[in-house]
Formats: C-alpha cells, structure tokens, sequence
C-alpha cells in the first residue's frame, strides 16, 4: 500500500507529469484520445442504436440530415443518417471501435514481432543479423499500405467465401501488423547492439545464463523507452492504415462499417449535398489520429534526453 | 499596327476553333464497369457487348430507338417454301480492319462458334439446325422448326473473319467460368465503325475511327476517336463529367442527378431501360428450398423504400422479372406483393424457420445501379424476418463467374432482354440446366413441363397460340417463386450539351449515331 502510494507521490512530483501539464495541446490532445477510447469501449452503452443489426434498420430513415425530422419516419438522429438509414453517431461510435480495436491489436503484433527480431538480429548478429535486416530493408522500400493490401489479398484468396467476413478483422490486423514492424526491429537492434557490449550483459554472460534470459530479462528493459514512442506513432499509422483499406473496400465489411468505410460511403453523396454522411466520420477520425500523434511527439521529446 | 493585331486576333480564334472541332470528334466515353472480354462470343454481358459494338457487327442490330434495322445483313426473310429456313443477304463490299473480305463463311463460321462449348451465347441459337452458305454473299439458317423470332436473337451476334481465327487460334471462344482467356480476349478484328488500338482492362481503352466503315456514309459517323474509362467510384465518375474530363457516362448515380442536369454544359438523357434487377435465390438446397421462405423474402423486401431511398425514384419496382419492353409482359405479373413483414415471419415459422437462419448474399459493387446499396438494404430487411445475411459484394469480373458456377445460395442478378421476347428470359434464367440452355439458371429449378414449353415456342407459328404458352410459363414460375424481383432500371446517361445522341433501351450508345451540334 505504502509502496503504491509513493509511487503516485513519484509520479506526482516527477518531470514526465510537469511537462505533461505545461503543454496545453498535449492534454488536450490526451483528453480527446481518452474520450474516445472509454466512448469505444462503451459503445454499447453510449450509442443510441447498435448499426450493426442489420435487422433494426429502417432503409425509410436513409439520409436524414442532423437535428431535422426524416420526411417519411419523422425520427431525427443528433448527426444524421447514412444511405441505410443507420444513425450516424451510433455507426461512428462502433466504428470508432473497429478502429481502435484494429490499430491497437495491429501496434501489438507488430511490437512483439519488431521487438523479438530486433532483439535477435542485435544480440546474435553475423548472418542472422544479415537475414532479418534485408528483410526489413526490402520490406521499408515498399509503401505498408500496399504490403498490407499484399497480405489481405492473399488471405482473401486463401479462405473460403464464407469464412471471409467473420475474419475480416483478424485478417486486417495481421496485414497491419506485418507491414509495421520495421521501425520496431531497426530501433531495437541498435540498441541492442550498444547494450550488449556493457558490463552488465557480460557478466550475464559470464555467470553462464543463456542467449534468451539475457536478452528477454536484462537488454529488453534497456531498450523500451524508444519502443514506446514508436508504438504510439505507430498506432496512429495503423488507424489510417486500417480506414485507407476500409476507404477502399478491401477491409471492413459494409454492413460493419469502420470509420474508413463510412467514409467510403460518404465519399459518394458528397457533390448530392448529403455532407454529413463524410464529414462526421472524417472529422473523427482526423480528431483520433491526430491525438495520438501529437501524444507521440511529445512522448518522443520527453523520452529523449538529447532534445532536452 | 491596327491591323496587325486584327489579325493575329483572327489567327488566335481561328486556331482555337479549328482546335475545338478536332477535340470534339474524341469522345471520351466512361461508366462503372469495364468490358470483361473482347471475344464477342465469350461474354453474354450489357457492358461487354456496349464496346464489342463498336468494333464488332451483328447481321442486323437495333438502331438508338430500339427498332431492328440491318447491319451486315441487308434483307432477311423465311423461305417461302420452308418457314425452317431464314434467308440472309449479306452486305457486299464490307471488309475487316486487317483488309479481309467479309463474306458467308465468316458467318456460317461465327454462328457455329457461337453454339460452340464456351460461348455464352449459345441459348440464342438453341433452335438454330445449321447455318448453310449458299453463295458467297448469302446465308441460309435453318431451325428446327420455324422460329418467326429468330431474327430477335441476331441483334448481339457479332461476326469474326475465319481466316483470322484461324490465324490466331481461337476458333472457339473462351470459357470465362473457367478462366480460360485467349488472343481474342484482348485483339480484335471487326467490321465496326472503330478499330481498337489499346486496351487495358479496367484502365482505359483506345479505339480508332474505322476508315474503311461500310457504314460511313449511312451513319453520321462525325466521332473519330473514343476513349473508354472505367469509372467505379461513383463519385468519381460523376466528378470527372463535371470537370470535363470525359464528355459521356452511361450511369449518372441517382443522388446526382440534379446536381449534373444544373450544370451549365451539361444534360442527362433519360429513358426506361429494358433490364430487370432481381435476386436470385437456391430453389434445391437449404432452407430457401421451401416455397414458404422464398415467398417471406419476397414480401420481405420493400421495394417502395428500394425506390424511395436507395434509387431516388429512378426504377420501375416489379413483381416479375421482365420489363415492360418484353413480348408476354401484362400489368397483372408486373404487381408485386404489399410488404408485410408479419406475413413473412408466419411464413418463416410456418416453413420451421421461425429463428431464421444463416446466408451469405453475393452481390456485384460495379454492374448495376446502387448494386451494392440495394443488397445492403436487402440485408436489413432480410434481418426483419430473422434472416442473418452476410453480404459479399465484389467486382462484376468475380460475381459472374462465381455465379455462373452454381455455388451462391442467394445471389443479385439483373438481365437485359435484346430479343424483347419472354423466351430469351426463360431459355438462360428458367430452363434447367443443360449443355446448352438454362446457363444463368444456378438456382436448381428443374419442371420437364416448362422446359418443354420453353423448347416449343422456338417452332410456335402461332402467335396467339405461343404467347398462351409463355403466359403459362409465367405462371408457373410465379407459383414457384423462383426469383425474387426488384425493380426495372431508368437509365440516366450524363453527356456534353454539345452531343446529340439518344438514350437507347438496351443501354448501348452506338457511337457511330453520336452527332456534335
């Protein structure tokens, strides 16, 4: 308990929390990113429908415009409808979840994958160090956005029809997370490759423990701190990985739609005078992208010593 | 100095108007969907056909108002002495863009090779016995028993050189459902009014005037060039009209309308079209097997919304699947059903499916209009009466052959009818499946009794005596539910104001009709 309670005194008096709150953009910026995350999770609760039921639409209530009657139901929605009549706040809240979702599992696979072979390619060295980093070389010369329509390509091909949109998140996630973890690997290698020259990791090595518990136990710590940073620009990245695939019909499915496939939707009522089918799930996610960007910068400014 | 400046000012107006005319006879053409083949006979298809048109002839065709006028054929007529017998009087003096000469052969060859394994064409001639060359400009076919319509099914049957053919290996065409492509998929060798100088599929394709057109002085033929861009985004499409970066699309997306008839410049040519719009469902297997659940899911989808909201008023909805256009349409097949969804659901209970059960609906996102938006609409009022349907919406280059393959339980299809006659429906949709009929019939509907009426209006005389016939195929199909009809489609083209050109039913601008005014 005591333990616990010097360390929130630690946090409370630390830099990290100083510079935090003298920053007014990255406050706000962290209030709206945790907004957004407790509206995710809790969409069930806080959205005023479930669009995903494709059984409660009513296709009468398409393209209500915000805080107006529909001209044949009479129901008025806070932002609107899309072509399918679904409520646009409810479809942009559980979009918000199939995005965070998607980018936050994607940021992980792509971390443990970047990580683990950093670790490797640093620690060993020699041909293994060779292998992994050309890989990584070859796979940086292509956009991550065309190695992840690669990826989900060649998943969709593989599975059968039916299984295709049941995992077309799983699928999603894992053509993200492939595609991002070379600014994980390269990171971690370097770092790696200076840790492992200290004292501590030879007399680790001396005392005759093993190539994994070293690295696992004693580089791992050692290098996190840029990991971190890394992570969460990346996860800004895969939410716009995810919402270009969706925007392209290649990721989530329409009837559950992400917030890049409401903007696919709206894209097309654009010049019909419906803006608010594109431009409440656009703002959205330019507002949740931006956030966790601008958290990064400045995590990134904090965490490294040399721009202080 | 005055009149230097006069001058040059002429100079400058000139040369922009003699710019202007030469800009003007490039037509650049754009819709949803691309082509899926360059073999004429590989693809019974609406947007496949609309190119092969301008490159490829048919013995006769329909002009833009629909009517049959000649082509490569100048006069038909059946023999006197055999009504078995339709005699063709080619057009003499008609060679193929590679210079060769047009004549019987070519057709007597191309007929054959339209009934050959792998053409989709082949329900067109199921009465066709045997095309005969009696000289070099005449041709006699010869049907099992005498079919007045025949001449109907020739509008889209277009004619190749043999020697060429034979040239280039592709006697047959290729079979699309499994795969295959040939040189003919990309090349082409016509009679038509333009060449084709490049194709790529899904980008952009080139054609050239054709200088040696027989047509040339019968057409206005004022268009010397085309351009042709596939647009999916409808967005896009409709942008790239407003910016004048093509001069014609074919589908003008219905929430646009207004928005492109107020552009100064620009017109949208309105006109019924002769296609129908429908779902497809499995009448052999799985729950959609029983009569019951077809008939809740037709009372289940509510084609006034469909109309209202999802087309915006532009589509004809129907209870049959035949437009108004096709010989054996009455107002009484064309009413469809009040949407009760309390019906439905007694329907669903009724059939042991009152807790609904799973289905995934396949539909194409670049073919028809708002294909993807109607499919999902179905998917919400399918969910209604407890019915959970995974939607799979692709490009029309994956969802005909998966179709045409017999594995969709629960499919969107929509079918034009060039011959205008209720038999062309029946032959490809109703008929079972057999070698050479019954091809778009994946749904497992198999009545010997309506195959046999289908078979007999191919040598029915009798008019009056024929239509009872296809009024009793209908019937029968009605009683069975085996389709689940939507709506007719309206066809809105979007085009310069500068272009004179009618919107034709069949949704196949004919370029070498197209006049600048």
């Amino acid at each position: 308990m005591s333990a616990q309670k010097s360390l929130m005194g630690r946090f409370r008096e630390s830099d990290f929390l100083y510079d935090f709150k003298r920053s007014p953009v990255t406050v706000v910026s962290f209030v709206i990113v945790v907004m957004l995350i407790l509206l995710a999770v809790f969409a069930d609760l806080v959205a005023p429908t479930n669009p995903f039921d494709a059984g409660s639409l009513n296709l009468m209530n398409g393209f209500t415009p915000p805080m107006q009657p529909n001209a044949f139901t009479g129901e008025t929605f806070y932002l609107g409808t899309d072509d399918q009549g679904r409520d646009l706040l409810s479809a942009i809240i559980f979009g918000l979840r199939v995005s965070l979702f998607v980018g936050l599992t994607a940021v992980i696979l792509a971390m443990v994958l970047g990580v683990s072979l950093g670790l490797i390619a640093g620690y060993r060295g020699g041909w293994v160090d060779s292998l992994i980093m050309r890989a990584a070389d070859i796979q940086v010369t292509f956009p991550s956005i065309l190695i992840a329509m690669l990826i989900f390509g060649i998943a969709r091909g593989l599975l059968p029809p039916h299984m295709r949109d049941e995992l077309a998140i799983t699928v999603l996630i894992i053509a993200i997370g492939l595609s991002e973890w070379v600014p994980f690997a390269r990171t971690v290698r370097g770092t790696t490759m200076v840790e492992k020259e200290k004292e501590y990791v030879q007399a680790a090595r001396l005392i005759g423990l093993g190539s994994g518990q070293i690295m696992l136990r004693h580089i791992l710590p050692n290098v996190l701190s840029p990991v971190l940073v890394i992570a969460t620009i990346t996860l800004a990245l895969a939410i716009i990985a995810e919402a270009t695939l969706s925007f392209l019909g290649v990721g989530a499915p329409p009837t559950e739609p992400s917030l890049g496939t409401l903007i696919r939707i709206g894209q097309d009522f654009l010049f019909s005078g419906e803006w608010w089918i594109l431009l409440f799930p656009a703002a959205t996610l330019l507002a949740l992208a931006l956030s966790v960007n601008l958290l990064g910068d400045w995590l990134r400014d904090i965490l490294n010593p040399r721009l202080k | 100095m005055k009149s230097l400046t006069t001058r040059l000012a002429v100079g400058v107006v000139a040369g922009v108007f003699v710019s202007t005319l030469a800009s003007a006879e490039t037509i650049r053409w754009a819709r949803a969907g691309d082509s899926l083949t360059m073999d004429p006979h590989a693809q019974n298809e609406g947007p496949t056909h609309a190119l092969a048109h301008q490159i490829y002839d048919s013995l006769l065709q329909r002009d833009m108002s629909g009517a049959i006028i000649p082509s490569l054929a100048t006069e038909w007529a059946a023999l006197p002495d055999n009504p078995n017998v339709w005699r063709f009087k080619l057009r003499k003096g008609v060679t193929y863009h590679d210079g060769a000469a047009f004549d019987s052969e070519d057709v007597v060859f191309s007929l054959n090779r339209a009934m050959a394994d792998g053409s989709d064409m082949k329900e067109l001639l199921s009465s066709v016995k045997e095309v005969r060359a009696v000289d070099s400009h005449t041709v006699d076919i010869e049907t099992h028993g005498a079919n007045p319509l025949l001449v109907n099914n020739l509008t889209n049957m277009f004619m190749m050189d043999k020697g060429w053919a034979e040239a280039n290996d592709v006697m047959t065409p290729h079979d699309v459902a499994k795969g295959e492509t040939n040189f003919a998929t990309m090349n082409t060798n016509g009679t038509g009014a333009f060449k084709l100088v490049s194709r790529s599929i899904d980008e952009k394709t080139v054609l050239t005037a054709n200088p040696n057109y027989w047509g040339k002085s019968i057409y206005p033929s004022q268009v010397t060039e085309i351009i042709y861009t596939p647009i999916q985004s409808s967005a896009t499409r409709v942008a790239a009209l407003l910016s004048g970066e093509v001069d014609i699309i074919q589908d003008v997306p219905v929430q646009d309308l207004g928005r492109v008839s107020s552009t100064a410049g620009l017109k949208v040519g309105t006109a019924a079209q002769n296609r129908v719009i429908f779902f497809g469902v499995d009448n052999a297997d799985g729950p959609t097997a029983d009569l019951r659940v077809r008939q809740a899911m037709n009372i289940a989808i509510n084609r006034e919304a469909i109309k209202k909201v999802v087309m915006r008023d532009q589509s004809d909805p129907t209870g049959v699947i035949m437009p108004p256009f096709v010989n054996g349409w009455t107002a009484a097949l064309n009413e469809y059903p009040a949407h009760d969804l309390d019906k439905a659901k007694a329907l669903m209970a009724d059939a042991g499916y009152a807790n609904g059960f799973d289905i995934t609906l396949n539909c194409p996102n670049d073919r028809y209009i708002n294909d993807e938006a109607i499919c999902q609409a179905a998917v919400g009022m399918m969910g209604q009466i407890g019915i959970n349907v995974t939607l799979d919406a692709k490009p029309k280059a994956q969802h005909f052959p998966f179709i045409k393959g017999g594995d969709s339980d629960f499919y969107m299809l929509g079918w034009g009818v060039p011959t205008f006659d209720s038999h062309y429906i029946f032959n490809f949709l109703v008929h079972t499946r057999t070698g050479d009929r019954g091809s778009w019939n994946p749904t497992g509907y198999s009545d010997s009794a309506v195959d046999d009426m289908i078979v007999s209006l191919e040598s029915e005389t009798d008019l009056a005596a024929r239509n009872a016939t296809i009024a009793k195929i209908w019937a029968a199909i009605q009683a069975q539910q085996m389709y689940l009809p939507i709506h007719n489609q309206v066809l809105n083209w979007g085009m310069k104001d500068s272009i004179e050109f009618a919107v034709q039913p069949e949704d196949q601008p004919h370029f070498q009709f197209l006049t600048f005014n």
